[in-house]
């Protein structure tokens, strides 16, 4: 059912772990739902130096967070804010149309972290999709 | 090294090599459609009536009285249905329970949605219905009781000489859905006063396609398949002459070691399931303890875990099993057993069903153990809904 891409991701996923005083924190999702998605950046001059995750969820939730940290990686927040989930679930070869909605928690909780940068920064938070918008632009093209 | 650890012996066991033997010939040789009249297909109606008689010594009724199907499902369908439409004019409810399988629930919805008044009874934290609550919801109107005989999750055992009982004195059909039990536990309709009960081969190594619907003889119930007069009128098709002979052979087979296989899966079972307490911290079990449960059945949630990564990471390893997480049905809920008994959604999401068969031995318990215990420390590291229950633990 899964790519071997979104496997590797699942069995080896990238950033891992935690960054102790993250310069932003995002977390998105909700037990109920069966995902929580949580993002650490550090931002140096604009640019997302270091970032990890930790995911409570299914494998597709763990790839998609695993492959939207290596594809922010190294970005300014500009770029980084830009990631749709379209292009996680492109570069894990595609997600099965029920797991979507995973690519779209990588989405948000990226938003999350650079928005909560933002804040802490005495910036205006960006302004945000909710997920069912995004999830309802996303079922168009299936639909 | 390529494992190959099957522990998903409550979806399906294989088709024993013994009975794909004694099924083989009513492909090939002994192909004749059990309706025609010339003596070519005595063979098969013969064959065909063992089976029959094979069934009902297991169960322990008339050979009449057994009915073969295509399944398990159509068996509840037909138990449902058969009785909703030829009762109607008599009353309009059903009791069922909340931990039903979807082909009983399902049927029930459908029901519903025509007019019948289904209600569907709780359950304990073990996953028991409690008779008092039978009791109460028995009104006059009441056609059926449709309580399941063991659950496929969490391997629970109902009461089912009591519900028997009950019904038996307020003159209510009561059927059973065995599908889980059926040769694998001792069934008995007469002693447990069961009216109607659904099972299939394919849980107890027989083959795939092919189910019964044992119906008491006096019990009104009307015809859920319609076309010719095969089964004495009441189950329309050509018969499934082979899975019909493998269905018998199979129950026959499975049956006559039921005690002591019985007593050695539950050993291995014990030794999972002791494991899984002693090596994973805040593993907890779901469904009844020890006898209260089917041997082959162990159900976990291990809190900060998501079902279908434990199976990934099992599959990796070569194990088969199963969850009640939403992520692997295909839905966003999780499993309807696992909310009745009342888990929270985090519990829920993270359950794990291991069932274990003939095959299963206790290197693969041991190994399994192993695996699942890396995985599960490996995966609530990375977990942040692991992080939040360690820190309410340290907080209450």
């Amino acid at each position: 059912m899964y790519s071997q891409t979104v496997m590797e991701h699942f069995t080896n996923p990238r950033n891992v772990g935690e960054i102790p005083d993250a310069d932003g924190v995002g977390q998105v999702g909700n037990p109920k739902c069966g995902d929580i998605m949580k993002i650490f950046i550090r931002v140096t001059d604009n640019v997302i130096t270091d970032i990890k995750f930790k995911t409570f969820g299914c494998a597709s939730a763990i790839a998609s967070s695993s492959m939207a940290t290596e594809l922010v990686l190294g970005k300014t927040l500009e770029e980084a804010w830009k990631l749709t989930n379209t292009a996680v679930a492109e570069a894990l070869d595609g997600l099965p149309p029920i797991k979507m909605h995973c690519s779209v928690l990588a989405e948000e909780c990226i938003h999350a972290a650079i928005n909560d940068y933002r804040r802490k920064q005495g910036f205006e938070p960006w302004a945000e999709k909710t997920h069912d918008e995004l999830v309802d632009e996303h079922s168009h093209h299936h639909h | 090294m390529t494992k190959n650890v099957y522990l998903d012996f409550a979806a399906t066991t294989f088709t024993h090599p013994q009975i794909v033997e004694a099924m083989l010939p009513y492909f090939t040789e002994s192909f004749g459609n059990p309706s025609s009249i010339y003596s070519f297909s005595d063979r098969n109606r013969a064959a065909i009536q063992k089976a029959r008689e094979q069934a009902a010594a297991v169960l322990n009724c008339a050979p009449a009285e057994i009915f073969f199907t295509s399944s398990g499902t159509e068996a509840d369908n037909w138990a449902l249905q058969g009785v909703a439409w030829s009762h109607e004019n008599k009353g309009r409810r059903i009791i069922t329970t909340k931990i039903e399988h979807h082909a009983v629930l399902h049927t029930g919805h459908f029901l519903a949605e025509r007019g019948f008044d289904v209600v569907y009874l709780d359950v304990d934290a073990e996953g028991k219905i409690s008779l008092d609550q039978l009791k109460k919801a028995m009104t006059k109107e009441t056609i059926l009781v449709s309580v399941m005989f063991a659950n496929n999750e969490i391997g629970t055992i109902q009461p089912i000489a009591e519900i028997g009982e009950l019904c038996r004195e307020r003159g209510v059909i009561f059927h059973t859905d065995a599908v889980q039990a059926a040769a694998h536990v001792p069934i008995d309709v007469q002693a447990m006063k069961i009216d109607m009960l659904s099972m299939s081969a394919h849980k107890f190594y027989g083959p795939k396609g092919v189910g019964v619907l044992y119906i008491r003889k006096g019990t009104k119930v009307g015809n859920f398949m319609h076309g010719g007069a095969q089964e004495k009128g009441r189950r329309a098709s050509t018969e499934n002459v082979a899975g019909i002979v493998g269905l018998g052979a199979a129950i026959e087979r499975t049956a006559s070691h039921m005690n002591e296989e019985g007593k050695r899966v539950a050993a291995l079972r014990d030794r999972l399931i002791a494991g899984v307490m002693d090596r994973i911290p805040h593993a907890k079990l779901n469904g009844a303890p020890g006898a209260g449960r089917l041997p082959n059945n162990a159900n976990f949630s291990l809190i900060g875990l998501e079902g279908e990564t434990m199976l990934m990471d099992l599959n990796a390893a070569g194990i088969s099993a199963s969850t009640g997480s939403a992520c692997s049905s295909g839905s966003l809920d999780p499993s309807h057993v696992l909310m009745a008994i009342g888990l929270s959604h985090e519990l829920a999401h993270g359950s794990l069903r291991l069932t274990l068969g003939e095959t299963t031995t206790q290197e693969d318990i041991d190994y399994v153990l192993d695996t699942l215990v890396k995985s599960v420390a490996r995966r609530r590291e990375m977990s942040p809904l692991w992080e939040d229950y360690l820190a309410g633990l340290k907080k209450a």
